[in-house]
């Protein structure tokens, strides 16, 4: 006699929330393409009980300043146009298919070139010009220099509806104000911490800010540095959201890339470290494996920047979502 | 482990309150049970169908099954939640690399000696591959046990026996049925042969079926038959279809007590490109499997592989400490430098793989931080100048150095003035991040 299988597919009473990027012509901005993320109605890529309306969205790192300490197996990709931000999103699009562009203002780090408002919001619009896809544009995380710089790039950005950040527990009022004014999306940023996520949302939507609007950032960990506490951190912030928590309900990003490429499986060469293996598969590897996991705790949008770990984390987003499965 | 109340053991009890398990009532005794302060058998009237009831019910929803014997053995299973943040991960992956019997003698060997050099020290901790998995390609029986032979004499790691062919295991068996092999598997064609070569030979016997089904009716004859080291092993096809499968899996047999899969799971990974075979690695790490065959051999690939499951299956509860005290890294002189840091794990042999990179003898001074990061320490007032003078002299190191430095980590470089008042030391403010130390210790730190 066949045993009959007890049924344990879950229902949950609430869904992720759907966040748009990007505007086109019709709507006030000049994107051809827009990224939707979000809307998960189950754990990730649990179709069996419930849906995924949206895939993951890869983003690749493109910088307003050439990088100096990215390693020869990541800068090789990227010397022929770093020193110009848009010839570097435009290959990061045409190329290698990012779905959207992640613009880290570094070089308005006061420990880089200290660049001004101005020179920011410059860049920001030169990004714009040249690729079509929506922007993610990631400030310094220096508090002072973000809200000094931000005015200018929010409103360089206007009607793109890009996606803004950081805010955090800290310092939001600015950039929030900023957000709402200029129709943009805001990263709500927060120490590997489930109730500090919370609280971020909770003073942006005190502002007046729609909930449905921000994307939580947990802060990322590379493999290695702590992945383990990240991942357990969004594991139980996308439990609480689907359980019916308003305040966690939001997609979350992954900061990828400048974490891993800090760490020496990434940076190291095998002169170096010749127990490790080859450094021109082990630093896209262990990047695609950081954003591996992130995948299953709950990431909708993954900041990359190997072509190769894009390559390979777009392959696996396509099997998680059951590509080929009738 | 399952928690039955205090009323459903009651139940099975004779309920006539007579005192000889010295408790008052069947009642009062029952929840003793229950709450696991006595045995069961404390009740000298229970019967012995009560017994047999509650101790089905009272086993562990997951069965825990070793494979590979004597000190190499491995635990797969045992598990018990769903989420490592609701108490942790038991018993680690194991991590097997496949060998087709059809590989030319030299290769073999080669092959074999690759895959027993896959093991690394990452922040103190030995991790390697734990297994060979053996693969039946070639309808030559006696090639599948030379080849297993091989693998058995060159290799110390577990072995797991993959082919359906009940005499080419039989054969690989013979020559190595010591080292508790995994037989891989039972189908719903040969399980009763397979079954009768676990019994025979006491080795835990994997069961192959495309369906959740399938794989409840399998464990139940197969288990009729007198075999209860199993591990599942569903078919999937692709990895949206292999997280779903092991997910609903995992939840039947720790929500739903089901035990027809109360059993570790096992996923043989059918992906080929590296990077590609690495995210279905890393995903059954994660989401539920006891054991995984891949093909990779590279140091590159298994790496991160390693570190995954390294990360996933540490204990959430535990802080991730070293002992504070003094370290040494090489062979200090008088002349060497003494540090300052952590004593939370990743911190302190982050730097202690950088001063040995440095290769500069040293002294590293760790202080009790409660096992947080030199920031968080900080933050939380466990690393402050008194923290670090009182660990620094305590250590006594400041004698067995002829000059009078300390070095502190670059983001704590504000307490420098503090420490320099309390100790009556030079202080040195060290790099930000550990990977600036060798650069540090080789161009700046002068005795």
């Amino acid at each position: 006699m066949p045993l009959a299988i007890p049924d344990v597919k879950k229902t949950w009473t609430n869904a992720i929330n759907t966040v748009t990027l990007g505007a086109t012509k019709d709507e006030g901005g000049t994107r051809t393409k827009k990224v939707t993320v979000g809307g998960a109605t189950a754990l990730p890529f649990h179709h069996f009980e419930g849906k995924m309306p949206y895939p993951p969205a890869i983003a690749m790192e493109v910088w307003d300043v050439a990088p100096q300490d990215w390693p020869e197996v990541l800068a090789e990709h990227f010397r022929d146009v770093w020193h110009d931000p848009g010839l570097w999103a435009k290959k990061c699009v045409e190329q290698y298919g990012a779905d959207l562009i992640c613009l880290r203002l570094a070089g308005c780090d006061p420990v880089r070139q200290n660049r001004g408002p101005q020179e920011a919001a410059q860049a920001v619009k030169h990004v714009l010009e040249s690729v079509g896809v929506p922007l993610i544009i990631w400030g310094t995380g220096n508090d002072d220099k973000d809200n000094e710089i931000f005015p200018a790039v929010a409103e360089a950005a206007s009607g793109e509806n890009c996606l803004l950040g950081t805010i955090t527990e800290d310092n939001y009022k600015t950039l929030v104000a900023l957000c709402t004014a200029y129709k943009h999306k805001v990263i709500a940023e927060s120490p590997c911490d489930v109730n500090i996520a919370k609280q971020v949302n909770i003073l942006a939507t005190d502002m007046g800010f729609k909930p449905e609007d921000i994307v939580i950032y947990p802060t990322s960990a590379a493999l290695g540095y702590g992945l383990e506490y990240v991942y357990s951190v969004m594991e139980r912030a996308r439990l609480a959201a689907l359980r019916g928590d308003k305040m966690l309900s939001q997609p979350m990003i992954c900061d990828i890339g400048i974490e891993v490429w800090g760490v020496k499986e990434a940076k190291a060469s095998e002169q170096e470290l010749p127990e490790w293996g080859a450094q021109r598969e082990r630093g896209p590897l262990w990047e695609a494996t950081t954003a591996y996991v992130y995948l299953l705790a709950g990431a909708d949008i993954l900041v990359l920047r190997h072509p190769q770990a894009v390559a390979s984390v777009r392959q696996a987003i396509k099997q998680l979502m059951g590509d080929g499965l009738t | 482990m399952a928690k039955l109340t205090g009323i459903e053991i009651y139940k099975h009890l004779p309920k006539t309150n007579c005192g000889d398990c010295n408790f008052p009532t069947c009642m009062a005794f029952a929840m003793q049970v229950a709450a696991k302060k006595v045995g069961l058998e404390q009740c000298p009237h229970v019967s012995a169908e009560a017994k047999a009831a509650l101790s089905e019910a009272q086993a562990p929803p997951m069965r825990t099954v070793t494979i590979g014997a004597g000190d190499r053995a491995l635990k797969l299973g045992g598990e018990t939640v769903l989420f490592r943040h609701e108490e942790k991960f038991h018993h680690p992956t194991v991590i097997a690399i496949r060998v087709r019997d059809d590989l030319p003698e030299g290769e073999l060997t080669q092959r074999v000696e690759k895959i027993n050099q896959l093991q690394f020290v990452r922040v103190g901790q030995l991790i390697g591959v734990n297994a060979i998995a053996v693969e039946q390609t070639t309808s030559d029986v006696n090639r599948f046990a030379q080849v297993v032979k091989v693998a058995a004499e060159k290799s110390p790691l577990a072995l797991v026996l993959s082919s359906t062919e009940p005499q080419a295991l039989k054969a690989a068996l013979e020559v190595c049925a010591e080292r508790r092999p995994l037989l891989c598997a039972a189908t719903k064609e040969n399980f009763t042969e397979l079954a009768a070569l676990a019994k025979e030979f006491k080795c835990p016997l994997a069961v192959r079926a495309a369906t959740l089904e399938g794989l409840a009716d399998l464990t139940q004859q197969i288990k009729s038959l007198g075999v209860e080291d199993l591990v599942l092993q569903p078919e999937i096809s692709g990895l949206a279809d292999g997280l779903a499968k092991l997910t609903q899996l995992r939840r039947l047999a720790l929500e739903k007590n089901f035990r027809a899969v109360g059993y570790p799971v096992m996923v043989s990974i059918p992906e080929s490109d590296p990077f590609l075979e690495t995210a279905y690695a890393v995903t059954f790490v994660c989401k539920y499997a006891g054991l995984i065959i891949l093909d990779g051999a590279e140091r590159w690939q298994l790496l991160p592989i390693l570190t995954v499951r390294q990360n996933i299956f540490t204990d959430p509860q535990v802080p991730n400490a070293v002992e504070a005290k003094l370290y040494k890294v090489g062979e200090p002189t008088p002349q060497s430098p003494v540090l300052v840091t952590t004593n939370f794990a990743l911190t302190y042999f982050t730097v202690e793989g950088e001063v040995e990179n440095s290769r500069v003898p040293a002294y590293i001074a760790v202080v009790d931080t409660g096992g947080l990061g030199v920031l968080n320490a900080y933050a939380d007032d466990k690393l402050t100048a008194e923290a670090i003078v009182k660990a620094v002299k305590s250590y006594g190191v400041m004698d067995l150095v002829a000059h009078k430095k300390l070095v502190i980590p670059g983001l704590v470089a504000v307490l420098k003035g503090e420490i320099e008042d309390l100790g009556g030391w030079e202080v040195l403010v060290g790099p930000e991040e550990a990977a600036g130390i060798p650069a540090y210790l080789k161009n700046e730190w002068k005795a």
